[in-house]
């Protein structure tokens, strides 16, 4: 059975189609791309399966659950994971703050158990901790646990972003450009990361403008365009498309 | 447990202020430190709420006056015309009633001062979901307006209702006994031993939320307050964590009201006003926002200053003047560190200009 399953999926927006009838499934353990050129209804896409906003029509079947209708963090606690665009830190945190924000959905404390410190509080305290230092680890930012995260370079503000995602153990990992505003170097290691994670167990979907990123790391790629999907295939295939090719380098 | 380490040299303070008004029969200090203290534990509630919610209220007031007033209400009308109800008797047996007699000799039979509190500090709980439910679905300053609305409707109802005494308030509130022979009151002769219940009341709010606020449920508070999406879809439930912050931080302003009540011996429609909720945001701004002791210690000094008369007349419009001084020299708060620096710097400033000339 498929991880993730979309289905005739339409968005309006007013007079505007962000979406329309776009249908595509992930499978356990792959990477899948969702490719396009700007205002192709990749982050809209996106945002309707993460629950930011309902689509007009379709569904999405996440392990088998419908999840239209339910909010973002229903949908979280169910095992999807995202990072944005343009990287929501949680300004004032430290970095180490912001991974155990991600930590939420594994950990259970409530007010009033927080308030008086229950004996499992502490423990749980320690877990998360632990569990964070370890992610900020594995992504190399260790050292700058304790930095204001909003302060933190870009590309340092992406490992952070992508360690309090992988905090919350999801089962897919949702990528709205990891890439963005980074060189061709930061790119690289962000490729690296992403199979690294595959390699976790964790199933990834991302929206991508960098081509050779893509290319590289795929198992599979889905082509958006002007909120239709024009294509479905192995990036070798892709790369071979007319279709494509005429949108990506215009037409003659 | 390093978080709360700063609260020893605090309670250092504490007793040595006492130490000091005991030795130099200057005890009437304590009263308005008791009465700062009852209002410092709105403030730390409030400074959850606004500082690490990033949730607004112009409305604190009306909590701290639904706690007072139904505590004063209950403990004070005379239940003897209703003795032959069935709830009052049962009342009665469980010794949850109080009697005695009024000034003038008359039979007395009210509900005791521990029922009272549990009563009113539940009804700002259950008015504060009420409340809450759909105004925390506003932001910024449709939430300011709309709980500036909630605290301008308790405010005419207090002052409305005859059951609330209408501009004359509740009186001759009874003592709110605790235990261990200790009671809230205003006697001269346990002033020392108000002034010490008052600030074990506080620093014990204080460790409360201290813990609250370096907990998962902290961090999510915080998460709302950095970015609402991202912490949504990091799995916060952003509504119900608002909403169970507004409750609490109105839980505390409940208590604060009730204790406060009880140890004046009465409570005025003024606790309710508007003015006094804004003080409230004011001084939560000047001890910088999303920091408790900040609010704390600004929550003392300002309170216990007002309490003195020094600002005489001028009091509201003092609040007001820091409200607009914080926000634009300040927004940090007085203790922050960009604050104590543009400081220096304008009074380092003619000397520096002078060397460069040299």
């Amino acid at each position: 059975m498929a991880l993730l399953e979309v289905k005739q999926l339409y968005k309006r927006f007013g007079g505007l189609h962000a979406v329309t009838d776009v249908s595509f499934s992930v499978e356990p353990g792959q990477i899948k791309a969702v490719i396009g050129p700007n205002g192709a209804g990749k982050t809209t896409l996106f945002n309707i399966i993460s629950g930011t906003f309902p689509a007009t029509s379709g569904s999405v079947l996440f392990q088998g659950k419908e999840l239209q209708g339910k909010k973002p963090y229903q949908v979280a606690a169910l095992g999807m994971a995202r990072t944005y665009q343009n990287i929501k830190m949680f300004s004032g945190m430290t970095a180490l703050e912001n991974v155990m924000v991600g930590c939420h959905v594994q950990s259970s404390a409530g007010f009033l158990s927080s308030m008086f410190r229950m004996p499992w509080i502490w423990r749980e305290e320690v877990a998360i901790r632990e569990r964070s230092m370890e992610l900020l680890t594995l992504l190399d930012i260790a050292e700058h646990a304790n930095t204001d995260a909003s302060s933190l370079a870009f590309g340092q503000q992406r490992a952070v972003e992508l360690a309090r995602a992988l905090a919350m153990k999801p089962t897919l990992l949702l990528l709205d450009e990891p890439a963005a505003g980074l060189n061709i170097y930061e790119t690289a290691e962000v490729g690296r990361l992403i199979t690294k994670i595959r390699d976790l167990g964790i199933t990834v979907l991302l929206v991508e403008h960098d081509m050779s990123l893509v290319m590289d790391i795929s198992d599979e790629i889905v082509v958006l365009c002007f909120g239709e999907k024009i294509a479905e295939d192995l990036p070798a295939a892709i790369q071979q498309d007319p279709e494509v090719i005429k949108i990506y380098l215009g037409e003659d | 447990m390093k978080r709360l380490l700063p609260i020893l040299p605090l309670l250092a303070c504490v007793i040595g202020i006492q130490i000091v008004c005991s030795g130099t029969d200057t005890l009437y200090y304590l009263t308005q430190m008791t009465m700062a203290a009852y209002y410092s534990l709105l403030i730390l509630g409030l400074c959850v709420l606004m500082g690490y919610a990033g949730q607004i209220s112009l409305g604190h007031a009306g909590f701290f006056a639904i706690g007072g007033y139904i505590s004063a209400g209950l403990t004070t009308h005379s239940l003897v015309p209703f003795k032959d109800n069935g709830l009052i008797r049962f009342l009665d047996s469980t010794g949850l009633l109080l009697s005695g007699q009024t000034l003038y000799g008359e039979e007395l039979l009210v509900i005791s001062p521990g029922l009272a509190c549990a009563v009113a500090i539940l009804s700002a709980a259950v008015i504060a979901v009420f409340i809450g439910i759909p105004v925390l679905k506003l932001k910024g300053h449709y939430l300011a307006m709309a709980t500036l609305g909630f605290g301008i409707i308790i405010y005419r109802v207090v002052l409305a209702v005859e059951y609330f005494g209408e501009a004359d308030g509740i009186s001759e509130v009874p003592a709110f006994p605790l235990f261990a022979g200790l009671s809230v009151n205003g006697n001269f002769g346990d002033r020392v031993a108000n002034y010490y219940i008052a600030w074990g009341v506080l620093l014990l709010g204080l460790i409360l939320l201290l813990n609250l606020i370096d907990s998962r449920v902290g961090r999510g508070l915080r998460g709302i307050h950095g970015s609402e999406e991202a912490a949504d879809a990091m799995g916060v439930d952003t509504a119900r964590f608002k909403l169970q912050t507004f409750v609490l931080s109105a839980v505390f302003a409940a208590v604060a009201g009730v204790f406060l009540t009880h140890y004046n011996g009465g409570i005025g429609p003024s606790e309710a006003g508007v003015m006094k909720s804004v003080r409230y945001v004011a001084i939560v701004a000047v001890g910088g926002m999303a920091h408790l002791w900040g609010a704390l210690l600004m929550g003392i000094v300002l309170n216990f200053l007002s309490l003195r008369g020094v600002f005489g007349s001028y009091d509201d419009a003092v609040f007001g003047s820091i409200l607009i001084v914080i926000m634009l020299f300040a927004p940090n708060g007085i203790l922050s560190i960009s604050f104590r620096h543009r400081l220096t710097r304008f009074f380092t400033k003619g000397k520096q200009e002078k060397g460069g000339g040299a």
